[in-house]
């Protein structure tokens, strides 16, 4: 996988400079250390930083077709590639390396902008068609790999992350609030919003196409699913089998590579299927990594992990993930995702990745989608019950099913289930919503919001996130079943705002490490799409199908446990012991009246409260993560603005404006220094 | 009722004694026969007699039906 950056040029714009070009590069650097590669002409500039999987020597960035017509960079994989090139070589196209991405300039050259359609992968690229004058940004459909792109004046910069934007930026953005509501009720921004202003992220399942007068956004693909009732009618055995031969097919495309491959291993079904999967089609001994938080933190899973890498027989590795961890590796990790977070669970995924690269592999599989696309979440399980209980509002059978859940939360006492029924209680009179099933969820988290300062809220005016969502469902969304509306609305706010990204794509990119996600081949969401819901989730047994699907595969002890959740250490962290400087710095009620984005006063309060070390609930928790992680997005963004982003770059000014490409192999230095990190009042560097 | 061989049950079979159903897999039983037939089961009526076999179910609908 890869970093890009590009700028084109609309009417007007000023052409692209080397030097422009390279300081966009360095900002992606982690990316992709292996090369740097650049392309430009007067109404476009392409960057490409690369991290080799597949040809390693001749797949350089850009590609070129042999007319020189078509130019593309590009992150990502296209695992279909093989297949892809045999056809198009019987069709002519004269290939020029052995790399996977080169079949997009072929299908391009045949299919138009039809050519996505045919790629299975997980990809983010910019295609130059220099006949049409058009440059073409596509995304993967479920988005797995990033793009942002923002108009500043004249031109379109893209990039990777946002940070290979701001170099370009004339002056120091602000934090857009659209967004920041967002992510206080969903968990993150939704695409097209990102936490910067006038910066958008290109939506999944989309592309976006830019001539020098115009940009025009095209949808190619959506999660979608039949009519209720209209279910593939196969027999349940049936249907495990064939769902057994897509999961094998897409870990089959998934295991291409030039460098060795491993997977992440949780302890749960998933992982487990994969691995298993996995080490039955490799020839040498597969590596599994896993991440342990340490004997009673509540939070460890290293037992079921050590046993599963054992009885699958790889090579396993654990990373072991302190709460001082935690609290060093935050900042880091928040330079990566470029949005706060209201959990802590990202930071391990980067210590995580750290560990996969030490070993020397470059690319890991990994199990997210699975409960998106086969029903494994207990949100679904609320869900169903929720439902039953609203037609009754009054029973009081119906909420006591609510006590089978939650197993794990070692309920004491009668307190427990009675906060359980108020918590899955609300909303029960809005059964008829759109966002139903996830109303408890969403109305809790938007508690945080309670913290913003007044003016945040008065710049909150037009209109609230639920609404916003809801105002984007498709047209079918009335047809479909209640379980399948819970699957899209899933999929679209938490799997690609956050999972893939936060805890996904930007932890495993800190490192240079690609993940692949064999539940999210295009072709077994389909097939699922179609599963009858009661097939998924079987009464209250989530996944039913998969479970059946790979009974064979995984120890039978791994496909009885109940559903863990993966959590970390959360707020009580960054209170233990020692505070951290940065904690203590954009915590103070000063910092946090200079921002403006809370209300110092209530954050007072709240801090009190856990700097006493008194019980937290996970209301005040997100809270916290959310706060303090938006007072060092900022910090790091905002308020050095203009030390981290303004001029980088400058310096190579010089370097690379002999011819139209250029490669370069140099290593930069990463981006990310923690030293410039804790803001010093006395050094007046914000205001 | 969940399983792919319709002569696995016997219309007047427990459910629960073939441990076919358990008391959550109730909640998809009456799940069904609200959505189906247009009617509300009350607490007080979740009991063995209405609806641990099949032909209880049936009679217990039909009940319901003609009282409604």
């Amino acid at each position: 996988m890869c970093g890009i950056a590009g700028i084109f040029s609309f009417t007007g714009g000023k052409p692209a400079q080397p030097w422009e070009l390279r300081a966009m590069a360095s900002m992606v650097r982690h990316r992709g250390p292996d090369s740097i590669g650049f392309y430009r002409n007067r109404r476009v500039g392409l960057a490409h930083a690369r991290l080799s999987i597949i040809d390693p020597t001749g797949g350089q960035q850009p590609l070129h077709s042999p007319d020189r017509g078509l130019s593309l960079i590009c992150n990502g994989e296209i695992f279909n590639y093989r297949e892809l090139r045999r056809d198009l070589l019987a069709w002519g196209y004269d290939f020029q390396t052995e790399s996977d991405s080169e079949v997009i300039l072929a299908l391009y050259r045949r299919y138009g902008l039809d050519f996505v359609h045919r790629l299975n992968g997980q990809f983010a690229l910019a295609l130059w068609d220099v006949r049409e004058e058009r440059l073409v940004l596509a995304r993967d459909r479920v988005g797995i790999l990033p793009l942002f792109y923002s108009r500043q004046g004249e031109r379109l910069l893209f990039g990777s992350e946002v940070k290979a934007l701001l170099p370009l930026f004339d002056r120091t953005p602000r934090l857009n609030p659209v967004a920041l509501d967002q992510l206080m009720t969903f968990w993150a921004p939704l695409a097209p919003e990102t936490m910067f202003e006038g910066v958008h992220s290109l939506l999944p399942g989309h592309m976006l196409i830019v001539t020098r007068d115009e940009t025009r956004l095209r949808a190619y693909w959506d999660w979608h699913f039949p009519d209720q009732g209209d279910w593939r009618g196969q027999s349940e055995a049936h249907l495990a089998e064939e769902l057994r031969e897509w999961l094998s097919d897409a870990v089959r495309l998934r295991l291409r590579a030039d460098v060795s491959i491993g997977t992440y291993l949780s302890g749960g079904l998933d992982s487990s299927a994969l691995t298993a999967l996995a080490a039955a089609q490799s020839d040498d001994r597969l590596n599994s990594f896993s991440i342990g938080f340490g004997e009673g933190s509540g939070y460890d899973e290293t037992p079921y992990q050590s046993m599963l890498a054992e009885s699958l027989g790889t090579l396993h590795h654990t990373v072991v993930c302190q709460p001082t961890d935690i609290v060093s590796r935050f900042p880091e990790a928040i330079w990566h995702t470029e949005a706060p977070v209201l959990r802590t669970a990202p930071v391990p995924m980067c210590h995580l990745s750290a560990r996969v690269r030490g070993t020397g592999c470059k690319a890991v599989l990994t199990g997210e989608g699975a409960d998106e696309v086969l029903g494994g979440y207990d949100l679904f399980k609320e869900m169903k019950i929720r439902r039953f209980w609203a037609r009754q509002r009054h029973s009081v059978w119906r909420p006591l099913l609510l006590r089978r859940l939650y197993p794990y939360l070692n309920l004491n006492g009668q307190r427990a289930p009675a906060y359980l029924e108020q918590f899955f209680g609300m909303g029960l009179a809005r059964a008829d919503s759109p966002l139903f099933s996830h109303l408890p969820r969403w109305i809790t988290t938007a508690r945080c919001k309670l913290f913003f300062s007044e003016s945040l809220q008065a710049e909150l005016t037009g209109g609230d996130a639920l609404g916003g969502l809801q105002a984007s469902l498709p047209q079918d969304w009335e047809r479909w079943h209640s379980f399948n509306q819970a699957q899209y609305l899933e999929a679209k706010t938490l799997l690609s705002g956050y999972l893939l990204s936060a805890q996904g794509d930007r932890m495993l990119m800190a490192n240079a490490v690609e993940g692949r996600f064999p539940f999210l081949d295009h072709r077994l969401i389909d097939f699922a799409a179609g599963v009858s819901p009661h097939l998924k989730m079987k009464v209250l047994n989530e996944k039913y199908l998969l479970k059946r699907a790979v009974a064979d595969l995984v120890p039978a002890d791994i496909c009885r446990r109940p559903k863990q959740p993966y959590r970390a250490p959360d707020g009580p962290a960054f209170f233990a012991g020692d505070e951290a400087d940065y904690v203590r710095e954009l915590l103070s009620e000063e910092t946090l009246q200079r921002y403006g984005y809370f209300d110092a006063r209530r954050v007072m309060h709240l801090l009190s409260k856990a700097r006493q070390g008194r019980a937290i609930g996970a209301k005040d928790n997100m809270a916290l993560v959310g706060i303090l992680s938006t007072q060092l997005w900022h910090c790091l963004f905002i308020e050095n603005f203009q030390q981290r982003f303004s001029g980088a770059g400058h310096d190579s000014r010089n370097h690379l404006d002999t011819g139209e490409t250029d490669v370069d192999n140099r290593k930069d230095q990463t981006a990310y220094s923690g030293e410039l990190l804790v803001h010093r009042r006395s050094g007046g560097l914000g205001g | 009722m969940f399983t792919d061989d319709p002569a696995a049950l016997a219309d007047d079979d427990s459910f629960l004694e073939q441990g076919i159903i358990d008391s959550t897999g109730i909640m998809e039983v009456i799940f069904f026969l609200e959505e189906e037939f247009g009617i509300r089961v009350d607490d007080d009526e979740l009991i063995p007699e209405n609806l641990d076999s099949v032909n209880r179910i049936a009679r217990f609908v039909q009940r319901k039906r003609v009282a409604a």
